[in-house]
């Protein structure tokens, strides 16, 4: 088992600050207690894996982070800029959760790209209607990145025409294009068919080899080890264990864990 | 052409449909201008009330859901001739109340505005659940995915809500245009010269009924084919993007 190696990507902890801190963080959906109390902190350039099986929270704490879920309570700090809430949980204030979500792009399970948009119209929407880009810079900045993601031949296409793995990845320049402090990604690769995973992955361990800020919900185990730099497991809601790769699967304490390992491997 | 028509018997037809006097064909057209003017303004006035209608029952609040029901519930389930009846009266008996409490005379209502309100109203009605249903069936990423951009509410209706749920939405909306061109005869009933009642009007003055409803006929029907390509070219355009269920996806 390696162990030392994986823990490289990791930036100097205390040189820079934090990107996301949670804490205390609930969530219910009626009488079902889907979070039960998570706290997690992730500093800048940190990658971090959040594993666990299904329906133990790992999406929705994702999505709690940006507000696309609602969380019971809890305190969600991004780039120390703590989100308002009311008491039941909500934004308090709606300019401030747009201001912080354009922040924080989101890659979902299922692309969700904007169907009747070409992917160049889906990669500067964003840019040039929120964030008030120069369209003519929006544009070539979105043709930089389709290409870096190897759809530049394809940016006057409909998404629809598309395999499963070129929209993950036009969805990934659309993430891109905002030029966020984080990207969440919400199980990237687990909609697409097994050929087409590979050609996610690798421009996900581009992004994270050049020092962006992830929360990586993810299935990929292998991948979870190599690129995170900080892996968590949740259970039933709860932290079960967290430590950086080597430790969570070289040398994983609780059982719950062994066992969740051994059931993906 | 004279020849032609004088051989099929249809010389004095010609005739009475002629656009200058004694023809009667200027006042046909000028019903149909009417009748057009007023299909627009209420199917126009209709998707206004059916946008916000649709938002205001998929997220307003209770008291709004609960009159929105009532609106679309009663609208659907009165006869339109007799809605018609209904707003006409009620509306102007009550624009004319307001204008004497305010000191002013009777007024006169333009029957073109009248029309668009009456018509409008009930176009509204129908246009809310087509809406609706359009907006529901657009998939909840495209609008999770703005939400999570951070587009504010108003952007995300406009920039995707909107566009995607057009391909939903053309088809009944085309059948809402089409009722409402034809809607527009029933406003005969209060006296409105559209192209029902110009058509009434020559035919029993000149005894000419099988001609003139004939011709009325035509008209409509030239009306809805010309819609027909309109709209065909609406669609083309609000499904740009999703592969035909005819062509092979590549």
């Amino acid at each position: 088992m390696p162990t030392a190696a994986s823990a490289e990507p990791s930036p100097e902890p205390d040189t820079l600050g934090e990107a996301i801190q949670v804490e205390d963080l609930h969530k219910s959906f009626g009488s079902l207690e889907v979070l039960k109390g998570v706290s997690l902190n992730a500093r800048k350039g940190d990658v971090v894996a959040i594993i666990g099986g299904s329906g133990s929270g790992k999406s929705t704490m994702l999505r709690c982070i940006n507000f696309l879920e609602t969380p019971t309570s809890g305190k969600i700090t991004i780039d120390g800029e703590q989100i308002e809430m009311n008491a039941d949980g909500s934004p308090a204030n709606r300019r401030q959760i747009e201001r912080i979500r354009t922040r924080l792009a989101m890659v979902f399970q299922q692309f969700n790209l904007w169907t009747h948009r070409t992917l160049l119209e889906n990669v500067i929407e964003v840019p040039v209607h929120v964030l008030k880009v120069s369209r003519a810079e929006a544009i070539a900045q979105a043709r930089v990145l389709l290409d870096r993601v190897g759809l530049g031949d394809k940016a006057d296409t409909f998404p629809a025409y598309l395999s499963g793995g070129q929209q993950q990845r036009a969805a990934i320049a659309r993430a891109l294009a905002v030029d966020p402090n984080v990207m969440l990604f919400d199980e990237p690769t687990s909609a697409l068919d097994p050929e087409l995973v590979g050609e996610v992955l690798t421009v996900i361990r581009d992004l994270a080899a050049e020092g962006r800020t992830m929360l990586l919900v993810t299935h990929e185990m292998k991948f979870a080890r190599e690129v995170a730099n900080h892996v968590v497991y949740l259970f039933e809601g709860r932290i079960e264990e967290q430590g950086p790769p080597a430790e969570v699967f070289g040398n994983p304490q609780s059982a719950r864990l062994k066992q969740f390992l051994s059931s993906v491997a | 052409m004279e020849l032609i028509l004088e051989t099929l018997g249809l010389a004095e037809s010609a005739q009475l449909l002629s656009l200058s006097p004694p023809g009667w064909g200027a006042n046909l057209l000028r019903g149909l201008v009417n009748s057009l003017k007023i299909a627009f303004g209420a199917f126009g006035f209709g998707l206004l009330i059916g946008l916000f209608g649709a938002y205001g029952k998929l997220y307003g609040g209770p008291v709004l859901r609960d009159l929105l029901a009532i609106y679309t519930t009663v609208i659907r389930a009165v006869p339109e001739l007799v809605l018609i009846l209904i707003l006409y009266y009620v509306g102007t008996d009550l624009i004319n109340k307001a204008s004497s409490a305010l000191g002013y005379g009777r007024i006169e209502i333009s029957g073109v505005v009248a029309g668009i309100w009456v018509l409008g109203i009930v176009q509204g009605a129908y246009s809310i659940e087509v809406l609706r249903g359009a907006i529901q069936a657009v998939p909840p990423g495209q609008i999770e995915a703005a939400r999570a951009f951070g587009m504010p509410p108003i952007m995300t209706m406009w920039r995707v809500t909107i566009p995607a749920m057009m391909s939903f939405a053309t088809p009944g909306l085309a059948n809402l245009w089409l009722i409402a061109t034809k809607d527009t005869a029933l406003l005969a009933i209060v006296g409105f010269s559209e192209l029902t009642l110009e058509t009434r009007q020559a035919a029993s003055s000149t005894r000419a009924y099988f001609t003139f409803f004939l011709a009325a006929g035509a008209l409509y029907l030239i009306v809805t084919l010309c819609s027909g390509v309109v709209f065909a070219w609406i669609e083309k355009w609000a499904r740009r993007g999703q592969p035909s269920l005819r062509e092979d996806r590549t």
